[in-house]
């Protein structure tokens, strides 16, 4: 029971900081300790971000195989408690001048993260749904955080309607499988589930699996909610969204995939394929005609999960190597894309339409160049780090034999690049006459976004050893 | 130092472009200033460093030289060197680049941008050319789009937003099936390689066998299919008819500066990849669509110089120019002979040079006049006598005339595409006389006739710096012209390598095609 417990001590810790930050919120300070309670959860993340890399490097069960602790689950909780201190303290200043610094935030953010840090622990259904609905109930609160604004409350209540379906599809999927394996162990399913002769009932539960778990990615055609609640949620919130919870959420998938279908590759990968393929090709389509930055990004990184499902697709080791890489810089590139976002102001007012960068590069040269770095490289435009995940999630295709898919991609890429020069012609060749942006100090979050122009340009010469990291946690969740 | 002359060559322009970014503040009149004399410092020292490289480099071996290798992530290498023909389009960069530079003086909008933007596009044309690494070439060969792409964008003419898309997506569409090809390669050869090690693309043979696709029979298999995912990359890049539509919007948007880099270099990489990768690495996939592309270039060389004659902006029948020029290239480089690929080589130098000059001239008298209107000038003789004698040079050059050296690429592949298809030799030979034709009526139409046009009374000619920047164009387009050895002999055995290696190539799948059928 100790040694168990040992296992989960990351989670314990945050759970029980969320707690205390709770009782104090409630009974003490209300929202004067909203800051200082912010700032505490960001450290703690820090904390046990390092704790957790630098914790045993073997693979551990606990609670009877409920809980996996593997290089894998390391690896996904590392990028998620590193962006989710990203994120939390890039809201500070947003949140407080627009009077939304309230305690309840770090707190639910710091229970989803526990949520997120459970999914892709999970090895066993049960615990699966457990850490899926922590995340997502957490998550539902925080989009309608703004809760005088009507739009804010439409994306709580639209997150929350849809993810409520999609969570039934999952437990339905879940049932099947109970059903037919007689277990909800990963590691007894997936001596029920071989390839070629998987009984019709769990590949049924398989289908409904993947369809819930692709409305948590948001890949097309479960993709709906996205755009609606990147728009409507405080920005701060949408860069949340648009980071640790699409990690968790994709490492569970490949979780679930390798670990209960690992032998059943060619019952899925067509799937997986379809899916990624349609969030490719929707996500580049779609976001031609959108006028508003944060709808914009939400439609980018439908097409980017496409891209991420690629990897999976490829049902190899080497595929979820490139999938984990891509997510890693995928993160980086979002932290930076919303650091200025929330840099985005007009007399003092957040603005998010993208006409409003008229000529940014006259009035802010530095930070239009930051931001130019970073949508070649969302873009895949060589020589930026983008291109690279691209590279690595197209060759583990290849290796797979999904020909089609790469093609197809390469087509999505380049009509995907349209939009995202849009932004760049909207800095350096806009009208000149309209009215620009005001001129504010960046502060932390202008150090964010020209960290992760960096990490794109450097990136290309070293990744960190991320892709190392990314390897060995490969390795973990497919033998 | 030796070890690394290449790469310093590459990387002296990314440097001054940092030190510009990082350094250099405010953009008063002085910082502007500065700017320039920097780039031009840096490029003129590249042009050093590359000279100390070219005679550090033996043309007699054919294999590549001056090797520089590093590892890199995941995996990849960083490994740059060059051979006979590559070496000659880095000498081309790096001599055009100080006067692109000088050329732009006269800007005076965001200077240190500018400067920045050539800089590091000096270094991504370098970079291509000197890359032996798939992924490193393909990097260099895709980022070169996002400085022209600004270029155009930011210092060009009125309809520049349209004219920068059309540039950036047609490429980048070209170029990514071209990576998936890549990637395949990859798979199929297990390195990266490109010549020079153990196991290298050059050396390996892909598969050639026949096989289905949708019921339709594959000739060449896996070469073909990878062959024209190439072709689609280069032949944008080159352009060739019939995707050649963006240059001319490109050309006549762009800044005389970027015009010049987009005719005299950018263009090259096209060729330059039929070169290094169509052409050896896929030579039974060549050797099937070859006489598809002969014809697509004897359309070309005809229909754009048709196209040419009937342009009323100097910019845009230049651009019409380059594509028919282009297409004398890949017809030269499809004849797979050595004249063919002599001729072919020396064409894309020769042109660097005179079309770099034409759209210099054209600057000149737009910085003057600020209109690329034919019918705005006319007899500048009268006004502009050394600017009346550098333009004819150069449209002489243009037309092919004996002595310059348009003459000796033309002529070259001509007799080059005569032994392979007499027919596309014939209808090509008839665009030299179309060429002449629109040539000559541009120079008669702007330069000749009296000065009658109020507008032009003031006009006044050349000044000390524009005829500098002339004079190394006018000396090495008649010294190749009367002495085209000069690139010939440098080019010689690198060429015939290849010409040897691609008929055993192809010899050894027709061969194996043959035993195959008797086995039946």
């Amino acid at each position: 029971m100790y040694d168990d417990i040992m296992q989960i001590l990351p989670e314990v810790i945050l759970a029980g900081f969320a707690i205390a930050g709770l009782m104090a919120g409630a009974y003490g300070g209300k929202d004067a300790i909203a800051r200082p309670l912010l700032w505490g959860t960001a450290v703690v993340m820090l904390v046990l971000s390092v704790l957790v890399a630098t914790s045993s490097s073997t693979s551990v069960e606990a609670f009877g195989g409920m809980f996996m602790n593997d290089g894998f689950a390391r690896f996904a909780k590392v990028v998620i408690l590193v962006s989710a201190a990203c994120v939390l303290i890039m809201s500070e200043g947003y949140m407080k001048t627009r009077g939304l610094l309230r305690f309840e935030y770090p707190i639910l953010v710091a229970l989803s993260v526990v949520g997120m840090m459970m999914m892709v622990s999970a090895g066993d259904l049960m615990a699966l749904y457990m850490g899926l609905e922590l995340q997502s109930l957490a998550l539902y609160v925080v989009a309608s955080l703004r809760r005088d604004s009507a739009k804010s409350t439409e994306a709580g209540l639209k997150y929350f309607v849809l993810g409520a379906l999609s969570s039934g599809l999952l437990l339905y999927g879940a049932s099947l499988v109970y059903g037919y394996a007689g277990t909800t162990l990963f590691s007894g399913i997936i001596t029920t589930a071989q390839a070629g002769e998987m009984s019709l009932g769990l590949l049924f539960g398989i289908v409904f699996l993947i369809s819930g778990m692709a409305f948590k990615v948001s890949a097309v055609p479960f993709h709906m909610w996205t755009p609606d609640v990147y728009e409507g949620s405080p920005t701060p919130v949408t860069a949340f969204f648009a980071t640790a919870p699409k990690v968790a959420a994709m490492a569970l998938f490949a979780r679930v995939l390798h670990d209960a279908f690992g032998n059943a590759v060619g019952d899925w990968q067509q799937i997986v394929a379809l899916l990624s393929v349609l969030s490719m090709f929707l996500g580049a389509i779609a976001a031609i005609g959108q006028t508003n930055i944060k709808r914009l990004m939400a439609f980018s990184s439908i097409a980017h999960m496409g891209y991420a499902l690629m990897g999976l697709a490829a049902g190899t080791a080497f595929g979820v190597q490139a999938m984990l890489v891509y997510m890693a810089i995928y993160v980086t590139m979002n932290i930076g894309v919303f650091s200025f976002i929330l840099l985005m102001e007009k007399d003092g007012q957040p603005v998010t339409e993208i006409s409003s960068l008229n000529m940014y590069s006259k009035t802010n040269p530095g930070r239009a160049l930051t931001l130019l770095v970073l949508m070649f490289s969302l873009a895949g435009v060589p020589p930026f780090l983008g291109f690279f995940g691209k590279l690595f999630v197209w060759q583990a295709a290849l290796d797979a034999g999904l020909t089609w898919l790469v093609v197809a991609s390469a087509v999505a890429s380049a009509i995907g690049a349209y939009y995202y020069l849009r932004i760049v012609f909207f800095m350096y060749f806009g009208d000149e006459t309209a009215e620009g942006l005001d001129r504010n100090r960046g502060g932390i979050l202008g150090g964010f976004l020209a960290a992760s122009a960096i990490v794109m340009v450097v990136g290309i010469v070293t990744m960190f050893g991320v892709e190392g990291a990314a390897g060995l946690a490969a390795a973990t969740l497919v033998n | 130092m030796a070890d690394n002359l290449l790469s310093l060559v590459t990387f002296i322009p990314a440097v001054a472009a940092l030190i510009l970014a990082a350094l250099l503040r405010g953009d008063d009149e002085a910082a502007q200033r500065n700017a320039k004399y920097l780039a031009l410092f840096a490029t003129t020292m590249t042009f050093v460093a590359s000279v100390v490289m070219f005679f550090q480099f033996d043309s007699s071996n054919t294999g590549f030289q001056l090797v520089d290798e590093a590892e890199w992530i995941m995996g990849l290498k960083y490994r740059v060197g060059v051979d006979g023909i590559s070496i000659l389009f880095v000498m081309l960069t790096t001599f055009m680049m100080p006067l692109v530079i000088a050329a732009s003086w006269d800007v005076k909008t965001r200077v240190k941008e500018y400067m920045i933007a050539f800089l590091i596009l000096e270094t991504l044309m370098i970079g291509v050319f000197v890359s032996l690494d798939l992924i490193l070439f393909y990097l260099f060969f895709e980022a070169s789009l996002i400085p022209m792409f600004l270029i155009i964008g930011i210092w060009g003419g009125a309809n520049r937003i349209y004219a920068s898309f059309k540039f950036f997506l047609y490429t980048f569409f070209g170029s990514v099936l071209m990576l998936v090809a890549m990637v395949a390669m990859y798979m199929d050869a297990g390195t990266t390689c490109i010549g020079g090690c153990a196991n290298s693309l050059l050396t390996h043979t892909f598969a050639a066998g026949d096989f289905e696709v949708l019921g339709l029979q594959v000739v060449g298999g896996m070469q073909t299919l990878m062959f024209i995912a190439f072709f689609a990359s280069f032949a944008v890049k080159m352009p060739m008819w019939p995707v050649h539509t963006w240059l001319p919007d490109a050309h006549v948007q762009a800044p005389t500066a970027g015009s010049v880099v987009l005719a005299a270099i950018l263009l090259k990489m096209g060729g330059y990849g039929f070169l290094r990768f169509s052409l050896p690495m896929f030579p039974v996939g060549a050797e099937v669509v070859g006489p598809l592309i002969l014809w697509m270039s004897a359309i070309a060389i005809v229909y754009t110089s048709l196209v040419a004659l009937v342009q009323d902006d100097m910019k845009k029948l230049i651009a019409y120019s380059s594509v028919a020029h282009m297409g004398f290239v890949t017809m030269g480089i499809f004849s797979t002979n050595q004249q063919g690929l002599d001729g072919a080589i020396f064409q894309m130098i020769s042109h660097g040079f005179i079309s770099g000059a034409l759209f210099l001239a054209v600057g000149v008298i737009y910085d003057r006049m600020h209109t690329r209107e034919i019918d705005a000038y006319g007899g500048l003789v009268n006004r502009m006598p050394i600017y009346a004698m550098l333009f004819m040079l150069f449209t002489m050059a243009n037309v092919g005339l004996p002595g310059t050296s348009g003459f000796v690429g033309e002529f070259l592949t001509l007799v080059a595409v005569f032994q392979v298809n007499t027919w596309v030799a014939a209808v090509a030979t008839t665009g030299v006389i179309f060429s002449a034709a629109y040539a000559l009526w541009l120079y008669r139409r702007v330069v000749m006739g009296d000065l009658i046009k109020e507008s032009l009374k003031a006009i006044t000619d050349m000044n000390s710096r524009e005829k500098w920047i002339f004079a190394p164009l006018v000396v090495m387009t008649l010294l190749l012209g009367v002495y085209p050895a000069l690139i010939l002999d440098l080019i010689g055995p690198s060429v015939a390598a290849l010409v040897e290696n691609y008929d055993t190539a192809v010899a050894a799948a027709e061969a194996a095609m043959q035993t195959a059928q008797a086995s039946n």
